[in-house]
């Protein structure tokens, strides 16, 4: 088991001729990702990395049986590729795209409500199930097989948790990046939840930033659920300033409670176990395991 | 994007947000000529003086005075203009002043008592809709009546599919009380209000206080206006608004090269690629015994001309005494990146401060051998606890 993507989900890339589309495609590919094709209007009926290139999101639902989509469209048409996608009935639609207009997002958001589909990001990492698929821009050979669940807003701060957690000499089911943005699809709570319910996974890291609510939701819903399946927390951010964005655009303290100090102090609470250093989130993840 | 009060007003009034009328001047004497252009217009000989920066509690901090005629315009305008303005907002420092908004004094006595509000519209992450959030306690800072009278504020939150309704504009201006003509206005004054946001790509629209006159009209005496950034590509116009006097000088050159670059206050740099990873080693510098002098991502291609300017940009700081590269190398790969902190050194002849730098990755091992047979004054680590180890050393010597 693992969760969201594994070696069945068919995958398409949107946005797929681009520069960055192809490059991360092809990493994707070499992965061993099951990549079904591409999305690029106006360029149906080529073929780029020895896979179809579709006009519409529809017909690659329809001809190649896609399940599960990648963008990389621009931040200008982003929005209105996430919602081609759910209303293709794509299922999982991971979104890297960075930039995007908060405006564009509230839309796509309050698109996607009512359709069967799942959006993660954007301005994120991606999925990655190691073995199985790598949905993302993330370096696949930092996540080794394994059992403990990773949720993260960052991107290099995933992989920095990842590799410390293989150098304890155990591996991730899968890890998903949620994103850094002030709208997004699938939150910490909802990505807590997938891997605590997935029986594979034995533990799950959980790594936010300062800014927003995410976590405490998430801590929240954890203790009201009664697991017994270990969390490790991280916060990044304890040094920002209040009132600056830092890097991303969800990243910035508004007020008392979305600091790093509250945020950590409601996990706790919670019964996650928190660690201070971001050097030591391997090692806590070892001993809650031990 | 944060805009000038002025700038903001312009934007509401531009979607028919009833505002205080005001004329920006550069000087004294623009001042006075702006009032007596004011005077023409509102009929009034009373005016206040603005100074214009980017940071609210102005009138705490001296900023915002009334002038009861032309001599103390040209006096008190004279004065605001070139002061550093300090507010609880600003650092110790403060805000040199650049210019004033000469505006129309609102608060003249007539059939009513005068009243204000407080009114912002923003995103609740919470729901991923907009919100109006209001007041009856207008003029005040919102976090003090948040904490002592959190009943006295209420929100409304829009349904993004049809906007702002008319029974909504009606319950705001219920709920701050109003009634016959300032009720009918503050419904207008809604309704425009949230046009000019959606309209305008905002992030925040902050009007602290909104005034009900003693004729029962209902403006915006100030006007705090975010724009989206990501969104500033659809209104070209708003470019030639961004004032980079208000923002820091280093952070304002690290953006002309493509880094994301925040200016802190502590004694060790940083060059991180990824934002996460970039706040996680900050923390970490404070745990080894520093403070980060900055938040700096590099991006994700890290070469040679990315991490020289990176070091130009982190060196500008004079408190800077180490610097710690935290690289994780992905798809980029570490010998590279190490490969790109060799030259960019040697580029820049003697580097003043011990430098750490650490590796995590591809060809990470091939990275530390490059850095180590280097010859240059710089720390290799691979680990992240042994990177802040080395700071810490370096900070005790």
């Amino acid at each position: 088991m693992s969760v969201l993507v594994n070696k069945d989900s068919k995958i398409i890339v949107q946005g797929f001729t681009g520069s960055e589309g192809t490059f991360h495609a092809s990493q994707m590919i070499e992965y061993g990702t099951n990549v079904v094709g591409g999305v690029t209007p106006g360029k149906g009926g080529q073929t780029h990395l020895d896979r179809p290139v579709f006009d519409t999101v529809l017909e690659a639902v329809q001809k190649a049986g896609a399940d599960t989509t990648i963008i990389f469209v621009p931040p200008a048409f982003a929005a209105d590729a996430i919602m081609e996608a759910a209303d293709a009935g794509i299922k999982v639609i991971i979104t890297i795209t960075e930039g995007i207009p908060v405006a564009d997002m509230i839309t796509a958001a309050e698109y996607i409500k009512g359709k069967d589909c799942r959006l993660i990001g954007p301005n994120c990492p991606g999925v990655i199930t190691p073995g199985e698929a790598k949905v993302g821009i993330m370096p696949g050979f930092v996540f080794k097989k394994g059992n403990v669940g990773i949720v993260s807003k960052s991107g290099t701060l995933t992989y920095e948790a990842a590799d410390q957690v293989v150098k304890q000499g155990l591996g991730i089911t899968t890890a998903i990046g949620i994103g850094g943005d002030p709208i997004i699809g699938t939150t910490t709570k909802q990505a807590v939840e997938l891997l605590i319910n997935d029986p594979e996974t034995k533990a799950v890291v959980m790594i936010g930033e300062i800014g927003g609510q995410l976590e405490a939701d998430a801590a929240f819903w954890y203790k009201a659920s009664g697991s017994k399946k270990p969390i490790v927390g991280f916060i990044a951010g304890e040094t920002a300033p209040a009132g600056r964005t830092m890097g991303h655009a969800g990243a910035i303290v508004g007020g008392s409670d979305d600091t790093a100090q509250a945020k950590k102090k409601i996990m706790r609470e919670c019964g996650i176990h928190v660690v201070d250093s971001p050097a030591e989130i391997g090692k806590k993840v070892a001993e809650v395991l031990a | 994007m944060n805009l000038h009060e002025y700038q903001g007003k312009q934007i509401l009034s531009s979607f028919g947000v009833r505002i205080q009328r005001g004329i920006v001047a550069q000087n004294a004497k623009e001042a006075v000529t702006a009032a007596k252009e004011l005077t023409a217009e509102t009929g009034t000989s009373w005016h206040v003086i603005k100074a214009q920066i980017h940071a609210g509690g102005r009138g705490k901090g001296g900023g915002v005075k009334l002038a009861k005629n032309i001599n103390e315009v040209e006096e008190i305008a004279g004065k605001i203009i070139g002061m550093n303005l300090i507010t609880p907002q600003t650092s110790a420092e403060g805000k040199k002043v650049h210019q004033v908004l000469v505006a129309e004094d609102v608060y003249y006595p007539g059939e009513s008592e005068t009243s204000e509000f407080y009114m912002s519209v923003l995103l609740n992450r919470g729901t991923g809709r907009n919100m109006i959030m209001y007041s009856t306690e207008g003029g005040m800072d919102i976090e003090t009546v948040a904490e002592h009278t959190p009943h006295l504020i209420f929100t409304e939150e829009i349904d993004p599919s049809v906007g702002l309704l008319p029974f909504q504009a009606r319950r705001i201006a219920f709920n701050l009380g109003l009634s016959g003509n300032a009720f009918k206005e503050m419904t207008k004054f809604v309704t425009n209000l949230y046009t000019a946001y959606i309209k305008s790509d905002a992030s925040l629209f902050e009007i602290n206080p909104v005034l009900k006159t003693s004729d029962n009209l209902i403006l915006a005496v100030d006007a705090k206006v975010t724009i989206d950034d990501n969104a500033l590509y659809r209104h070209k116009d708003y470019l030639d608004l961004r004032d980079l006097r208000e923002e820091n000088a280093i952070e304002v050159e690290a953006k002309e090269v493509g880094l994301n670059y925040v200016d802190l206050d502590g004694n060790v740099g940083c060059m991180v690629n990824g934002a996460g990873l970039a706040m996680a080693t900050m923390d970490l510098i404070k745990q080894a015994g520093g403070e980060p002098a900055n938040f700096l991502d590099v991006g994700g291609t890290a070469d040679a001309a990315r991490v020289e300017a990176a070091f130009k940009i982190i060196l500008k700081d004079p408190a800077v005494k180490a610097i710690l590269i935290n690289i994780f190398g992905g798809i980029v790969r570490c010998d590279r990146v190490a490969q790109g902190v060799i030259d960019a050194y040697k580029n820049m002849g003697t580097i003043n401060v011990p430098i750490i730098v650490r590796l995590q990755g591809t060809n990470a091992d091939i990275a530390k051998q490059l850095i180590d047979n280097s010859g240059l004054a710089v720390l290799s680590a691979t680990e992240f606890q042994e990177a802040a180890d080395k700071v810490q050393k370096v900070l005790a010597q």
